[in-house]
C-alpha cells in the first residue's frame, strides 16, 4: 500500500524561536494585536510504500526521530494518508 | 602524528586547516572524502566548516549520515582527538559525539567578524598552550551558532567544566546575554566527557599565522601537538571507555 506521510516539525515551547518572534512583530505592525506565540516550523512530505499503515508510521516515525527532526531541541508529529 | 580533515560536499574550511595545521606545527594532514568507510587510525580528526549539504533541513544533520561519520565514531570512541570547527561542531552534535544543538543565531544574521572568547578551561588537549581565563580574538562566519542545550545538560557542562570557550567582551568579562548568537550561557565551544572530541564555533585555523593578521588560534594547534606528545594515542584495538 502507498501512503503519503507529513512530518510536522516544531522547535520545543522551551526553545526561543526568533522567526516566530519576528513574524508576530510583523503581524501586529499590521494591526492585529490580539496574537500571541507565533511559531515557525517545517513541513516534510513524502510517498511511501509499505503492508500496513501500522508499518508505515512506525518507519516514518523511525526517520522524523533519526533525522527529520532533532529530538534536542525539537518535537514532531507525523500524518498519515492511503494514496489510492 | 597523524592528521585527516574530512571533505563533505560543501566543506570550505578543509584546506584552511591543512595549511594552518602545517604552518603552526610542520605537520602533514590528509583530506578524506566523506563517502570513504574504513580509513586507517588518526590521532587527531578535524571536521571542518562549512556548508556541508548545502545545511539542507538543518545544519550538519546530513552530513552525519556520511559514511565517514562511522570511522569518527569510531576512532573517537577509541580515544583519538576529534576537532569539530564551525560546520565540524555542528555535525558532531547531530552525530550525539557532543551534546547540545546549533540553532538559528537569535537575529536571524548570517554573523562574519571578529568576536572575543574566553578561555574556560586549559586542561584539556585542545587548549592546554592557552591560560586558564586568556582573551582570545577569533572569526565566526555562521548562521546557526545559537548553542542549546537542556537544563540538565547544561549542569552537567557547567559541574563537569566541560564549557571550553564563552563568547566575552575584549576584556574578558562574560555577559549572558552578550554572545553574538544567542547561545546559551554564551556558550562557543564545548568538550565531551572524556575530554578527546571538542567543537567550537569560532575558527582558530583562520587566525593562527602573522600573515593572516592575528595568531591567536595557534596555541590550539600546539596544544594537540604537545598533548599527543605528552601521551600519545595507542596503537588501535586499544579500546577507552566511549
Amino acid at each position: 500500500m502507498k501512503f503519503k506521510a507529513s512530518v510536522k516539525v516544531m522547535l520545543k515551547t522551551a526553545v526561543l524561536d526568533p522567526q516566530g518572534a519576528t513574524l508576530e512583530r510583523a503581524l501586529k505592525s499590521l494591526g492585529y494585536q490580539n496574537i500571541d506565540f507565533v511559531r515557525v516550523g517545517k513541513l516534510v512530505e513524502l510517498v511511501l510504500e509499505e503492508e500496513s499503515e501500522q508499518a508505515a508510521l512506525k518507519a516514518v516515525n523511525a526517520w522524523a526521530d533519526q533525522l527529520l527532526a532533532n529530538p534536542n531541541m525539537e518535537t514532531f508529529s507525523v500524518k498519515l494518508e492511503p494514496l489510492l | 602524528m597523524k592528521t585527516a580533515v574530512i571533505v563533505f560536499p560543501g566543506s570550505n574550511c578543509d584546506r584552511d586547516n591543512v595549511n594552518s595545521w602545517y604552518a603552526v606545527t610542520g605537520l602533514k594532514a590528509d583530506l578524506i572524502w566523506h563517502k570513504e568507510s574504513h580509513i586507517s587510525d588518526y590521532d587527531l580528526i578535524i571536521i571542518p566548516g562549512g556548508f556541508s549539504f548545502g545545511d539542507y533541513l538543518r545544519t550538519g544533520c546530513v552530513a552525519r549520515f556520511s559514511p565517514i561519520m562511522k570511522e569518527v565514531a569510531r576512532q573517537a570512541a577509541a580515544g583519538r582527538m576529534v576537532l569539530g570547527i564551525c560546520n565540524g561542531f555542528q555535525i558532531l552534535t547531530e552525530a550525539g559525539l557532543l551534546p547540545g544543538a546549533l540553532m538559528r543565531n537569535r537575529d536571524l544574521k548570517y554573523l562574519c567578524k571578529d568576536i572575543f572568547l574566553r578561555v574556560e578551561n586549559n586542561s584539556t588537549p585542545f587548549t592546554c598552550d592557552y591560560a586558564l581565563g586568556q582573551i582570545l580574538r577569533l572569526p565566526i562566519s555562521h548562521g546557526e551558532g545559537n548553542y542549546f542545550v537542556g537544563p540538565e545538560e547544561h549542569k552537567r557542562l557547567v559541574d563537569e567544566g566541560r564549557i571550553v570557550f564563552r563568547y566575552s567582551s575584549p576584556e574578558g568579562q562574560v555577559y549572558p546575554n552578550a554572545s553574538p548568537n544567542g547561545s546559551l550561557d554564551a556558550i562557543a565551544g564545548v568538550i565531551n566527557q572524556n575530554g578527546n572530541v571538542m567543537g567550537l564555533m569560532p575558527h582558530p585555523e583562520r587566525l593562527a599565522e602573522d600573515i593572516l593578521g592575528g595568531t591567536d588560534g595557534r596555541a590550539l594547534f600546539t596544544s594537540i601537538l604537545n598533548s599527543y606528545r605528552l601521551a600519545p594515542t595507542k596503537k588501535s584495538g586499544a579500546q577507552q571507555r566511549g
